[in-house]
């Protein structure tokens, strides 16, 4: 199967864009911290770049959640665009420094600036917090946000080198069996540490900590949501991007339709834990917990709030229903942007609101940033790509994803 | 009652089949319908059947649910009994949301249930006719539908050409009538007409 589209080729328009978002984003710090640097001890900016390093860390991330899980359930239709997945879930390195770089220094910068929590004489006199204090602590934290972002590394670098490990080695029956297994073994142990970080702590500590009083179990879960849909969203765009140039010749509109089908179930999904957090908060009207719901639902960010409601439920919700929807590039492509500019956004009401309960504070300051992001993950994400063939060709279950029909 | 002259085919494995199927539409005999053990991937398509529209039903029967709730909650709680659950609001959308949801889902999977078994013609002390016992066993079991000026013994050898077995040719009733399987082996509305082969 060599073909001249095995490895993908970044084209020269490719690299000015990725050199040209990385610049946007950079120019946006500087200008950002000539704005907002003074103000509040930069608060606002400090809270631009903690929603947006964390976003774009977790839906990276969510690529290689995907990979492990479709291991662990012996998925075969993925097999067509699997180096895609892989591809993208190796910028969860870069990104990975950086969102602990940003992390640390607001925890140990000396402020409280984003994090009440860290001012411990504030503390000592907060019954709440002061219960919490065990939890809520710069040793905590940092020992937690060095094994959760260490560990999706280093188990992200093995699952990628064992996929990679097969590419000029074809593999009997026996030499398959025990490639699966192992393959299975190392996934599991990622979806455990998954499930230990995203799925519970690590939200907690990153993003729930900013309103330290307030607490929801079922954050974690619509964080996790929220990234897995907007991480599926992202591998379809470099689907549907690399197709495009021609490349993936496997893929076709069935794996389109299952991607489509993943945006559109997940999409409910993150609905119903977004609105079971929303109604018990609302239905039990204690006021330590509806405090979070104050400026969100009743104050200046009512508009975000249903825009939010829109855009991540009702267009996956009604666009994606039928059939054919799924399976044409246009809606998909349209539905992909759509849902990672509304995850963002979500993330956006998440971070900024307990600082800012006054007024939105969404400008393109922002957004520039997020295109910072964004280029940073097209570059590792194309040098990745190109480095090694885009199929995964000695892999036992690769027929199943070219005879894939649903 | 409409009763049609059927020629049916056994095959023992799908290859033969799809092949078969091909062969079939490609010679212009008019497939009536194919019966197989299991569900196989892609027959529909190699049959050229339209697509179902059962997702459309299963659509307007969640609209139906989603409707029935609000307007019914809705009702009762603002004008026919009015009651006050801790000082909320009489119009307290986001408490009617989870019957609403359950609703929508019931209205929707009961719907699709029941035009499912219409579409199959399929319900209690309902029956159809079988056109071979061995289709729900082990034989993928394909049956062509004859016109008045079909040549029964032409398609019969034609379909013997393409490896099928047990070839023979039967009146049948094609929809679906009174009874019950258990009861009455034969079916009753056949009893006349069946030697008629």
């Amino acid at each position: 199967m060599a073909s001249s589209k095995e490895y993908f080729v970044v084209p020269g328009r490719y690299k000015q864009w990725t050199l040209g978002l990385i610049g946007v984003g950079v120019l946006s710090l500087i200008i950002g911290f000539i704005l907002y640097g003074g103000k509040d001890q930069g608060a606002r900016w400090w809270a631009a770049l903690l929603q947006n390093s964390v976003y774009f860390l977790l839906i990276t991330n969510a690529a290689m959640f995907f990979f492990c899980a479709t291991t662990l359930a012996l998925a075969g239709f993925n097999m067509a665009f699997r180096r895609v997945t892989e591809a993208i879930s190796a910028s969860v390195i870069p990104i990975g420094i950086i969102t602990f770089i940003i992390l640390m220094c607001i925890v140990f910068g000396g402020k409280d600036t984003i994090y009440e929590w860290v001012n411990r004489d504030h503390v000592a006199n907060d019954a709440n917090l002061l219960g919490k204090a065990g939890f809520l602590s710069r040793g905590f934290f940092t020992v937690w946000s060095v094994l959760s972002i260490g560990l999706w590394t280093l188990l992200g670098v093995k699952m990628r080198k064992m996929s990679r490990s097969i590419d000029d080695k074809p593999l009997s029956v026996q030499e398959g069996k025990r490639f699966i297994f192992k393959n299975t073994v190392w996934a599991s142990l990622y979806i455990v540490w998954f499930t230990l970080t995203v799925a519970s702590v690590t939200p907690w500590l990153w993003l729930m900590s900013i309103d330290p009083h307030w607490a929801s179990t079922m954050y974690s879960w619509y964080t996790f949501a929220s990234t897995f849909v907007s991480g599926i969203a992202l591998m379809t765009l470099f689907v549907v991007y690399l197709k495009n140039r021609g490349y993936l010749e496997y893929v076709n509109h069935e794996h389109l339709h299952d991607l489509g089908k993943f945006q559109f179930a997940f999409s409910i999904f993150w609905c119903y834990l977004w609105f079971a957090q929303f109604m018990l908060i609302w239905y039990a009207n204690i006021s330590e917990e509806t405090i979070y719901f104050k400026a969100r639902f009743e104050g200046a960010y009512i508009g975000i709030f249903y825009l939010n409601f829109a855009i991540n439920f009702l267009a996956p919700l009604l666009i994606f229903m039928s059939r054919n929807a799924k399976r044409n590039y246009a809606t998909v492509t349209f539905m992909s942007v759509l849902l990672v500019f509304g995850h963002w956004l979500d993330f956006h009401q998440m971070v900024f609101v307990h600082h800012f309960p006054d007024q939105v504070q969404l400008n393109l300051f922002d957004f520039g940033v997020a295109l910072g992001f964004v280029g940073l993950i097209m570059w590792q994400t194309g040098r990745v790509l190109s480095k090694f063939p885009l199929l995964v060709r000695n892999h036992p279950f690769l027929k199943e994803s070219i005879i894939h029909h649903t | 009652m409409a009763f049609k002259k059927f020629v049916v085919g056994c095959f023992d494995e799908e290859g033969a089949l799809f092949a078969a199927v091909k062969k079939t539409r490609q010679s212009g005999y008019k497939i009536h319908d194919v019966f197989t053990p299991m569900p196989i991937h892609g027959l529909d398509k190699a049959m050229g059947l339209r697509e179902t529209s059962l997702h459309t039903a299963g659509f307007i029967y969640g609209i139906t649910g989603t409707t029935t709730a609000l307007s019914g909650i809705g009702w009762i709680f603002n004008s026919s009994w009015p009651l006050n659950f801790g000082g909320k609001s009489h119009f307290s959308l986001p408490a009617w949301i989870p019957i609403t949801f359950e609703l929508t889902v019931l209205f929707s999977a009961v719907g699709m249930v029941m035009t499912f078994c219409y579409l199959c013609q399929m319900a209690p002390f309902v029956k159809k006719h079988h056109f071979h016992p061995r289709s729900t066993d082990d034989k993928f079991v394909m049956v062509i539908e004859c016109t008045d000026k079909t040549n029964e013994a032409a398609v019969e050898s034609f379909l013997q050409g393409l490896g099928a077995t047990d070839v023979n040719t039967q009146v049948a009733e094609t929809g679906w009538w009174l009874g019950r399987y258990d009861k009455e082996r034969t079916p009753f509305g056949l009893k006349s007409t069946q030697p008629a082969v």
